[in-house]
């Protein structure tokens, strides 16, 4: 159908400003309120840890050297045989030169903030690759323990 | 015994509505290829659905971005979490806020005015006219409003989640002393772009689908009578609004279900 | 057979034809046992009282409605057979001219004439103008051609209705109450319109109709409808002089006959006397 009618040019005008300020929103969500380095971290490369314990880390939970986020959680199961948890750390593809004695610890940002994985890097030779297992874990630090321990510490200082 | 008669009437009644619903949208869907032969029909749509809308859309993002912001503050500055603030508002408007209150701004402002429009386009014999002119009115008069309809309450949310992130972040850092730094990090570290905006926009296509639908149902079921427009009006916003709410819940167990 | 004095030679040339139809709403009868012949080239009026079920034979022999007993012809083909493409090509030799004027409220004038042939013949826009100024110009519109729908009298609606009507050049219109509302000058040149377009474009004309004298003064043949029949039919001097007394009571308007002027009551003197035992 043709637009002879007046004000054709008009309402493409409009539609066309509607358009691309949907464009234009969907660029600054994804790259200023989302971050696409997440997405990319999607098709990184996959290593293991087991914890014994792994306190409040959940799925998508950042995994940071020295602070600076190199991936994210991707799955956590319960291994069958030691009741470990099993976590699927993916790390972006060119953070590709951790050492294979790197560790790995559960940290909590701020006193009640989310946990994540941190890790530390070794001094090996050889570089952590697609499936690979980190072997040195530290788990997470389960707060109603430390208190306890704490006060356990304490009493017996006073008792003492 | 009479008022179990209304209730099985009422059912009845409710069932056989939901039929013609279901076969409005089959000879619905059997024609939608008439939108692209006929895009300039649907851009024509686009400005009055969506344009229309626009200003509202927009200036309710602006204040609920600011009220999220402000609300947000005052719960987790008392936990000494106020750095996610940025996050709490992003979240909140591109899963949940965003995509339902862009629907159902929608439903009220071009939805009652669609349905409207159908209805008297009906009541005035403007649809019978076209059929005698061997010109389906469902390809004419319905592809197009709908398929405008299912195009600009996606590309409204957006619009809507930009300017409510804006006006958050207005009110936490200007207002509220929140750094700006923090408010963008920490949105950048939460806010996963297919996990959260992602499924935003594909649960706005779904809404956008569904009260398309509903607006030019209602339009075309219309009794042609003064009456029964402004009834076939009202249902347009109750019925547009409910199911947007109602299929907000299912989508976000859908979606997010599964993590734990 | 009925015959048209325009075409008194061929009186077998029926372009529509209606065989014995029935039509309700679930159990409400609408009409029932209509036959009707509807010659080339002449202006076939139906009368009848309002509600009788005029519309619903316009609906019929359009094919938007489909008769619950007997067939409708056009052409010899029948209607209600037909296949959804079959009918729009149908549809495409008969225009409708709608007593609202349905024209479309979102398009102007011009492109209200314009929709038909954009939609189905391709032309180059050129083209498409200059059939438009035509049509426009034969119900002396052309001048109007920027105006909005909104912006039309009545009579001036139904004109563009008409070009619209003609635009695809059609061999059938149908009337639907082409007089209704009217001030005398449109009503004049609705009746000249008609006449004349029947006439200079070959076409064949069903109108329907309440009203007597404006039906009669165009009519070739007139049908009659009452209580969902036919209740008499000829050319308009003959129903004029009709010593049939429903026939005569329409054609002369008066308010008491076979159509009773009290609704069907009980009697009146019982029901005023009982109207206290009856409350209580």
């Amino acid at each position: 159908m043709s637009n002879t009618a007046t004000g054709g040019r008009k309402i493409e005008l409009w539609v066309g400003v509607l358009v691309l300020g949907g464009l234009l929103s969907l660029g600054f969500l994804a790259f200023e309120v989302g971050n696409f380095d997440n997405a990319r971290v999607r098709d990184g490369y996959r290593v293991y840890a087991d914890f014994q314990n792994i306190g409040g880390l959940t799925l998508r939970a950042p995994v940071a050297v020295a602070g600076v986020r190199i991936g994210q959680v991707t799955g956590i199961t319960l291994s069958r045989d030691s009741f470990n948890a099993r976590v699927e750390l993916t790390i972006a593809r060119h953070y590709d030169n951790l050492p294979v004695d790197s560790s790995a610890s559960i940290f909590t940002k701020g006193l009640l903030g989310a946990q994540y994985v941190g890790l530390e890097p070794g001094s090996d030779e050889e570089f952590l690759g697609d499936g690979d297992e980190i072997e040195f874990t530290n788990s997470s630090v389960v707060l109603e323990q430390l208190i306890g321990e704490l006060l356990f510490s304490k009493a017996e200082e006073a008792a003492e | 015994m009479n008022a179990l008669a209304a209730i099985g009437r009422f059912t009845l009644g409710g069932v056989y509505h939901l039929g013609r619903c279901g076969v409005f949208l089959c000879t619905m869907l059997a024609v939608i290829s008439h939108a692209w032969r006929r895009f300039a029909l649907v851009v024509r749509q686009l400005y009055f659905a969506g344009v229309m809308t626009l200003l509202i859309t927009l200036v309710a993002g602006l204040f609920v971005g600011m009220v999220l912001s402000l609300q947000g503050y005052y719960t987790l500055v008392n936990y000494g979490g106020e750095s996610a603030l940025g996050l709490l508002v992003a979240l909140s408007l591109t899963r949940e806020l965003g995509p339902v209150l862009a629907a159902v701004l929608f439903t009220g402002r071009a939805g009652s005015a669609i349905t409207a429009e159908i209805g008297l386009m009906k009541a005035t014999d403007q649809l019978a006219a076209m059929e005698m002119m061997a010109t389906d009115p469902v390809a004419r008069v319905v592809v197009p409003r709908f398929v405008a309809g299912v195009l600009a309450v996606p590309i409204l949310t957006l619009l809507f989640n930009v300017v409510g992130v804006l006006g958050g972040y207005y009110v936490g850092t200007v207002q509220l002393g929140v750094d700006s730094g923090v408010y963008w990090a920490s949105m950048q570290n939460g806010v996963d772009v297919f996990e959260d905006i992602g499924n935003g926009i594909i649960k706005s296509f779904v809404f956008g689908f569904v009260v398309s639908w509903i607006m030019v149902f209602e339009g075309c079921d219309t009794e042609p009578t003064a009456e029964g427009i402004s009834r076939a009006t009202t249902r347009t916003v109750v019925v547009g609004s409910l199911s947007v709410l109602g299929l907000d819940y299912i989508l976000t167990a859908l979606m997010y279900g599964g993590i734990s | 057979m009925p015959h048209s004095p325009h075409n008194p030679a061929r009186p077998a040339d029926t372009l529509v034809s209606v065989d014995n139809v029935s039509f309700g709403y679930g159990p409400r009868t609408i009409l029932s046992g209509l036959d009707m012949q509807i010659t080339r080239g002449s202006v076939v009026v139906v009368m009848g009282p309002s509600g009788c079920g005029k519309s619903t034979l316009l609906g019929l022999i359009g094919g938007r409605l489909a008769a619950s007993e007997g067939r409708v012809f056009f052409d010899g083909g029948d209607v209600a057979a037909l296949r959804r493409r079959e009918l729009f090509a149908l549809r495409k030799r008969m225009g409708m001219l709608f007593q609202s004027s349905a024209l479309l409220t979102d398009l102007s004038v011009f492109d209200n004439v314009a929709f038909p042939l954009r939609e189905h013949c391709g032309l180059p826009e050129s083209l498409v103008r200059n059939l438009v100024l035509m049509k426009l110009h034969m119900v002396g519109l052309r001048g109007a051609r920027d105006l909005r729908p909104a912006e039309l009298s009545g009579g001036m609606a139904r004109r563009v209705a008409l070009a619209r009507a003609i635009a695809l050049d059609p061999e059938l219109i149908l009337y639907d109450e082409p007089f209704a509302g009217l001030d005398p000058v449109s009503l004049g040149v609705t009746l000249k319109l008609i006449r004349e377009l029947n006439d200079a474009l070959r076409l064949t004309s069903v109108v329907v109709t309440h009203d007597v004298d404006e039906g009669c003064r165009i009519a070739d043949y007139m049908y009659l409808l009452g209580r969902g029949t036919i209740i008499g039919h000829g050319a308009p001097q003959e129903m004029l002089h009709s010593g049939d007394p429903e026939v005569a009571q329409f054609m002369q308007g008066m308010p008491d006959g076979p159509v009773p002027f009290h609704y069907p009551a009980p009697d009146y003197r019982a029901e005023l006397l009982d109207a206290g035992g009856a409350r209580s």
